[in-house]
């Protein structure tokens, strides 16, 4: 008893096995366990809710068009007895009288449906992108069909050339999944050839391998630029005393919180052939009337307008490393003898390397995927693969291959980023 | 930063020729945006300046294009769109972004890497995937073309900065003067809005500035996600600089960049607030 008189003053109690308790008898490490759970619950449910906002509003959509590159149901849909009778078809020469008179009955059915259950519609869309033509055959042919009379076979090749051609039913048996991968091989220049094998497409329809192949030239050379640009003016501003390097940091910041279209406007009428800066350089009598520069709709308008976007990513970081160089290791290199060059380049330089990783690594991300400023300065050598995948939404409206585009340039992305965070991580993401 | 006595011919050439080479860079930075300022006050519809406005003659310049833009019904109706959204889209994003950092910044939040990624993955995938997804997943659920669905999506687009300021202010919050609060007897409720968020305001308040900038500039999901009816100025200026590039878009521009430097203004004397209420700063 002793004992318990103890501990009581001093908060605590012990049950009979000697283990701790809380004054209303509780063990003191289930009572602890009890309040910890709470503690998590509470701080999830402070989250929950942004949580919950970006999983329907934000991810839930990006997965869903991701996978609208595999998703592939119009076939399978509109032509479920045409697939079956095709399946002992030999690939060679045209389908027999049966895989005809089960087209003809899928395609009579389809009539019956509701307008807007129906499924010819995106079955000649889909077929569409795999040969062109596809599309107003099907749709000539779907008119028709209610007078068709066997052997159906002649009927439909009467009613379009597109039936007779072995092609397009080797297209439609290969395509009669649910899921497919054509899109990525569309993506990636290549196609299926007459036994099914995937091969590279003819040189003059090749686009999107180059196209990404650009897409990073483009911005290498931008993230090149931004470093030559960036490192000078972020070492200048580290050494200048507090007070004057916040004031000259405006430079840096304004352009960072102007508008990008104003920046991008910005590049359009200084760029323009009868733009300030061609019409300064006739002035001047540097080059002729007739010899005005082209610095605008190309890969150089791109690539301008762009490096003075993002210097500020650029800047930002390096400057934020170079600040914490204690200026003493420069000067304790030139005391033991090292030259100006050498102290640089073996002792301050390396020091920088996390910025200029995290900086590089930003404005790498960030023009990679770029697309408004390409768009209105870029001309046609100046495009990128985010200018492609728009064009398919909004005109071609092919949105298989523009989700397989996307899904690449994505891909891409996320491990650019998942590099950065193991460089530098998260936390040193900042703003301002 | 003056010259020491002991540089050598060599020196002195390589400090100002470094200082030259700084200027110019940032004289690349600063000139594209100025040089729209006067530009805009242009009387004849070019975009470079004419002889009379060299020879600062009163009759090259002209407010025409502010006139232009504000008696235009479709500029003025996306002024309004502009605020209209973007500060919809602030409320949303910095309220969710609020509660959210408060929840992370506790030591016993599980998963908190991941959940930190998925929270600020709108900020890392490119603008042109977050577009096309929300194109489709809007169009599907009827909210493509309102106002609605492009609120949403802005707020989306802005809660990372919201979570990423405020979650940096509560790094140096000392959590001892909740427990206080409680320990005086305050309800959780009571001792939020008396303790934590004067002094997290600064954060919450530049979170909020970069979410209704965000908004506020965003293009390209308001390129697939909005309607005529919901056309916002950068939209405008789209339009304006793909089909009749006017020096209109200067005046836009002009009056973009004097709201830009208002905005940095702001942000720059919170950022030294909240410094010195947190003691971080030495001055």
């Amino acid at each position: 008893m002793a004992m318990a008189d103890a501990t009581d003053q001093i908060g605590t109690e012990t049950d009979k096995r000697g283990r701790l308790v809380t004054s209303d008898g509780t063990p003191l490490r289930r009572a602890l366990e009890r309040a910890n759970r709470r503690r998590k619950i509470s701080a999830f449910l402070l989250v929950s809710p942004l949580l919950a906002f970006i999983l329907i509003f934000f991810a839930f959509p990006i997965a869903q068009m991701m996978w609208r590159s595999v998703d592939n149901p119009q076939i399978v849909n509109a032509l479920p007895r045409t697939l079956d009778a095709l399946q002992d078809w030999d690939r060679t020469g045209l389908p027999d009288e049966r895989v005809f008179a089960a087209l003809h009955a899928d395609m009579l059915e389809d009539l019956d449906r509701e307008r807007r259950d129906q499924k010819i519609g995106p079955l000649g869309i889909r077929l569409n992108y795999e040969l062109s033509a596809a599309r107003s055959a099907i749709s000539r042919t779907a008119r028709d069909v209610p007078n068709f009379e066997a052997p159906f076979r002649d009927a439909f090749v009467d009613a379009h050339r597109l039936w007779g051609q072995p092609d397009l039913w080797r297209i439609i048996q290969r395509e009669g999944r649910p899921l497919t991968l054509s899109y990525y091989v569309a993506a990636l220049d290549r196609e299926y050839d007459e036994f099914g094998n995937v091969v590279r497409r003819d040189e003059n329809r090749r686009i999107y391998v180059s196209l990404f192949g650009r897409t990073l030239a483009l911005s290498v050379a931008i993230t090149a630029m931004t470093f030559l640009l960036g490192f000078p003016i972020a070492y200048y501003l580290s050494i200048l005393p507090m007070r004057r390097a916040n004031l000259l940091m405006i430079a840096v910041l304004l352009p960072f919180w102007t508008s990008l279209l104003v920046r991008t406007s910005a590049w359009i009428v200084l760029l323009q052939q009868q733009g300030v800066i061609n019409n300064t350089l006739v002035a001047l009598g540097v080059i002729g009337d007739d010899g005005r520069f082209s610095l605008i709709y190309n890969q150089t308008g791109t690539i301008i307008a762009m490096t003075h976007i993002l210097l500020p990513f650029m800047v930002l970081p390096l400057y934020s490393v170079m600040r914490t160089i204690p200026p003493s290791y420069m000067r304790a290199a030139k005391s033991l003898g090292a030259t100006p060059w050498t102290a640089f380049r073996r002792v301050y330089f390396p020091q920088t390397l996390p910025g200029i990783g995290a900086g590089g690594v930003l404005v790498f991300i960030i023009s990679i995927g770029y697309y408004i400023t390409p768009a209105l300065v870029g001309g046609q050598s100046g495009r990128m693969i985010s200018n492609e995948i728009a064009r398919h939404i909004q005109q071609s409206l092919n949105w298989g291959l523009a989700a397989a585009l996307g899904s690449m340039l994505l891909v891409g992305v996320l491990v650019l980023y998942w590099l950065y965070n193991r460089l530098v991580g998260t936390d040193s993401l900042k703003f301002g | 930063m003056s010259m020491p006595a002991y540089f050598t011919l060599k020196d002195k050439i390589w400090y100002y020729a470094f200082r030259v080479i700084c200027f110019a860079i940032f004289f690349f930075l600063l000139a594209p945006i100025l040089i729209m300022i006067p530009l805009s006050f242009n009387a004849q519809p070019f975009f470079t300046f004419t002889r009379e406005m060299l020879t600062l003659n009163p009759e090259g310049y002209s407010l025409r294009w502010y006139q232009d833009f504000l008696g235009s019904s479709s500029w003025r109706r996306s002024i309004q769109n502009s605020f209209i959204i973007g500060i919809a889209a602030t409320v949303v994003s910095t309220t969710l972004g609020t509660l959210a950092a408060l929840g992370l910044s506790r030591s016993e939040m599980p998963y908190k890497g991941l959940i930190m990624g998925i929270l600020i993955s709108p900020m890392i995938v490119p603008l042109i995937i977050s577009a096309a997804g929300m194109f489709f997943f809007f169009s599907s659920i009827n909210i493509a073309q309102t106002y609605l669905g492009v609120v949403l999506a802005h707020a989306a687009l802005g809660t990372p900065f919201v979570v990423i300021t405020v979650t940096a202010t509560l790094v140096g919050f000392d959590q001892s003067l909740t427990r206080a609060a409680a320990n005086l007897g305050a309800s959780p409720t009571r001792s939020f809005f008396k303790i934590t968020m004067p002094l997290i305001l600064p954060g919450v308040i530049s979170g909020a500035l970069f979410a209704f900038i965000t908004s506020f500039d965003e293009i390209v999901v308001v390129l697939f996600v909005a309607g005529v009816e919901q056309r916002t100025i950068p939209r405008e200026m789209w339009s304006g600089i793909r089909e009749d590039i006017s020096p209109t878009i200067l005046a836009v521009a002009t009056i973009l960049v004097m709201i830009s430097i208002a905005l940095l203004t702001v942000v720059e004397l919170l950022r030294r607030r909240g410094e010195r209420l947190r003691g971080l700063s030495p001055q």
